[in-house]
């Protein structure tokens, strides 16, 4: 009985499981299935160290991520980039709240939406939710649906001020903190050990479900 | 979408009026049901206020497009459906409503319920400005995505032609906006009459 049982442990899983939050910082298990590509589509995307969740990967859960993210699959829950751009690409689908500093949707979006910075809505891209921006660019054949409410961003601190910590120093502080677990713990993790996919890093702190 | 060479530029008085009623103080809410635009949005914020964007004929297609549109229009759980997905708000909630050329394509007793529900979202004394085609001896009419240049300018983007469900002349509109405080015209040479009406 007693083999039996760690038998079972040493069994690998099956591959429709879906991995935890926890084997995903271990593990590092890539989100993306063409990483590559995904930014190659967007000229103004960043190359390299960029986060992406590919078109044929579904999130249920909430994602934080302290590097730049583009999404391509479908995500529902919430996603929050502290002081990072979070792409939505043309196949991307996004059925939650979202925060960052700079958001760009070349996909769909329902949910709010709140950037510290600037909101980029491109042509054909379709977001239909509630905005709290400093900054909006529309393009024509653009699909909006919501309320629009500009917020002066804030003064910049002098240089001298100390840094502040990645979660808890958002610009805008989060509205239901209660509900998001705080990404430290990983944070910390991806900052000790550069050998953590990008990916990894931007989906460890709380993704619920990741599905292939 | 149209290309940037497409858009005519004309001068509104209707829209002179309805910002007026803007810029005596910010924060103010605005509906504006032509679809988001970067010229409009960049406009209304410019004066501090919040802008709530929807495309209303969009909305109609959605609703109604498949079939016979206007038949649809009688349909009450299309028009529960369509009024849930463009026009619940709670009372008062705006201080300005930019419903362009829309109600234009609404049947009677869906026009009827559609300016009621305006009238209850709009706070008293707001504005509210619509344009109705004036020329009556066509079977179809330009539609446009208005979008605001400035105080005083609208651009308007080609958005092709559609058969209107009714034509409106000054004592349709009055009857139309009878629950409001006071409607005003203005009609342009180019066969668009612009109301601005009062709550």
């Amino acid at each position: 009985m007693w083999n039996r049982r760690r038998e079972e442990e040493q069994t690998p899983k099956p591959i429709s499981a879906p991995p935890t939050s926890s084997e995903l910082a271990k593990e590092g298990i890539p989100m993306s299935t063409l990483p590559g590509r995904s930014s190659e589509s967007h000229h103004d995307a960043p190359r390299g160290g960029n986060a992406v969740v590919g078109k044929s990967v579904i999130v249920k859960g909430q994602i934080f991520s302290r590097e730049d993210l583009t999404i391509d699959g479908e995500v529902e829950g919430t996603v929050e980039l502290q002081e990072h751009r979070l792409t939505v690409g043309p196949n991307g689908k996004v059925m939650a709240s979202v925060k960052a500093r700079e958001i760009v949707v070349l996909g769909t979006i329902h949910g709010n939406v709140e950037t510290t910075d600037k909101l980029d809505i491109r042509k054909d891209a379709k977001l239909v939710g509630d905005i709290k921006t400093a900054r909006i660019v529309i393009e024509d054949g653009a699909y909006f649906k919501g309320n629009i409410d500009i917020v002066k961003a804030e003064a910049p601190k002098s240089a001298a001020a100390p840094k502040p910590q990645p979660v808890a120093s958002a610009t805008e502080a989060p509205k239901p903190a209660a509900a998001a677990p705080k990404p430290q713990p990983v944070a910390s993790a991806t900052a000790a050990n550069p050998s953590i996919s990008p990916v990894s890093s931007a989906l460890a702190a709380g993704a619920g479900d990741a599905k292939r | 979408m149209p290309s940037v060479s497409a858009l005519e530029t004309r001068h509104s008085h209707g829209l002179d009026q309805f910002c007026a009623s803007l810029e005596q103080r910010s924060g103010l809410s605005i509906l504006d049901l032509a679809g988001a635009s970067q010229a409009t949005v960049s406009f209304v914020t410019g004066y501090g206020h919040r802008l709530y964007s929807d495309d209303f004929l969009h909305q109609l297609d959605q609703g109604f497009g498949d079939g016979d549109f206007y038949e649809n229009q009688s349909s009450p759980s299309r028009v529960a459906k369509f009024l849930d997905a463009v026009l619940s708000f709670p009372d008062e909630n705006f201080d300005g409503v930019l419903v362009w050329d829309a109600l234009q394509f609404l049947s009677p007793p869906l026009l009827q319920t559609v300016v009621a529900r305006l009238h209850r979202v709009l706070r008293p004394g707001s504005c509210l400005l619509a344009v109705f085609h004036a020329e009556e001896r066509v079977e179809t009419i330009p539609t446009y995505f208005f979008r605001v240049s400035d105080h005083q300018t609208i651009q308007l983007a080609p958005r092709g032609r559609r058969r209107p469900s009714q034509f409106f002349n000054n004592r349709n509109l009055e009857k139309l906006f009878q629950d409001f405080q006071s409607v005003k015209f203005f009609l342009t040479r180019d066969h668009l009459r612009e109301v601005i009406v009062r709550r």
